[in-house]
């Protein structure tokens, strides 16, 4: 019995490190799995305006963006003025009401950010409102850009 | 047999799960990193008429029409005024408190009633959004400034001081019908 008391006593106090890399990868695929990456490919171009009071959203997870510029063709023309929700260009402004009301049945709380090409005529935007108040998404942001 | 002891390991900690570390801490970093935050004019929607629903009185002098017509004109009560006069025009408008007959009652009777045409060009229309924005964050501001010895932003949210700067100046703007 001695022997054995003897030999534990001596023993490495080393902790195993083989499953770190184990444990790491999953935290990074739980991550992975619980982010909602929302990446959008803009087919309208869109140059923010400027403005000196404005606040900043941090509830990400609450906007959805209206997209609304000159449609980008081939090569570095654009085109007429179009709406963009999502990754589609929509055409008929009566659409976005439905669209709308579908996101605010998912999160009551939604905000609709319009991004606005600066030189757009207001004409696209006002209907846009009046679709957004028949869809019931009251609270909407224009995002601009911090004057310099 | 049981001096195979000799042959364990040195009692160093293992380095390899440094860099695993590192990764982690890189990819949290990622992850809570919020790029390109959103920044803008915020805007409540009236909600949508209801059918044959009549418009509440409102008293002509508590209302404060702007238009921004198709020329990017900017146009108070009918008086063309330039962009950069909003700001004093909305404030003197909303803290009348019932001098000049003219101009509004009470602050939170004050109404600002936006109007846009069909072509008005959109930054025209949030330069002066950003206008009265910024007469009403000025306002709210000196009403912080009296009353708490702090700006208006750096007054907790939703707690009771700020709304009763929030009741002080109610920011009341309306978008009015488009025309037809």
């Amino acid at each position: 019995m001695g022997h054995f008391e003897k030999k534990s006593a001596k023993s490495d106090p080393t902790i195993s490190l083989t499953a770190m890399p184990d444990i790491i990868f999953m935290l990074l695929i739980f991550f992975m799995v619980t982010t909602v990456l929302r990446e959008v490919t803009l087919q309208v171009q869109v140059d923010y305006t400027r403005a000196e009071n404005i606040e900043k959203i941090e509830q990400k997870r609450l906007v959805s963006y209206i997209y609304v510029g000159p449609e980008k063709l081939q090569g570095r023309k654009v085109g007429n003025t179009k709406i963009q929700i999502d990754d589609s260009i929509i055409d008929d402004v009566g659409a976005v009401q439905q669209l709308m009301y579908d996101k605010l049945r998912e999160e009551p709380r939604l905000i609709v950010s319009l991004r606005v090409h600066d030189d757009t005529e207001f004409g696209i935007v006002t209907d846009i409102q009046e679709e957004l108040r028949d869809a019931g998404t009251l609270r909407i942001n224009y995002s601009t850009k911090q004057e310099q | 047999m049981f001096d195979n002891k000799k042959d364990r390991d040195d009692p160093e900690i293992g380095g390899a799960g440094m860099a695993d570390i590192a990764f982690l801490l890189l990819i949290f970093f990622l992850l809570v990193t919020t790029i390109d935050v959103d920044t803008g004019i915020g805007l409540q929607l009236p909600p949508a008429p209801e059918e044959n629903q009549e418009p509440p009185p409102i008293k002509e002098r508590n209302l404060l029409n702007i238009l921004v017509n198709s020329q990017g004109m900017v146009l108070m009560d009918e008086e063309p005024t330039p962009v950069n006069q909003v700001k004093q025009k909305v404030k003197t408008f909303v803290t009348n408190r019932g001098e000049d007959p003219e101009l509004s009652d009470s602050p939170d009777k004050a109404i600002v009633s936006i109007k846009t045409d069909r072509e008005t060009p959109y930054n025209v229309y949030i330069d002066m959004l950003d206008e009265v924005m910024g007469a009403y964050a000025e306002l709210r501001n000196q009403a912080a400034q009296a009353q708490f010895g702090r700006n208006y932003g750096q007054l907790e949210d939703d707690s009771e001081q700020q709304q009763s700067i929030q009741d002080m100046y109610p920011k009341k703007i309306s978008i009015a019908e488009p025309n037809q």
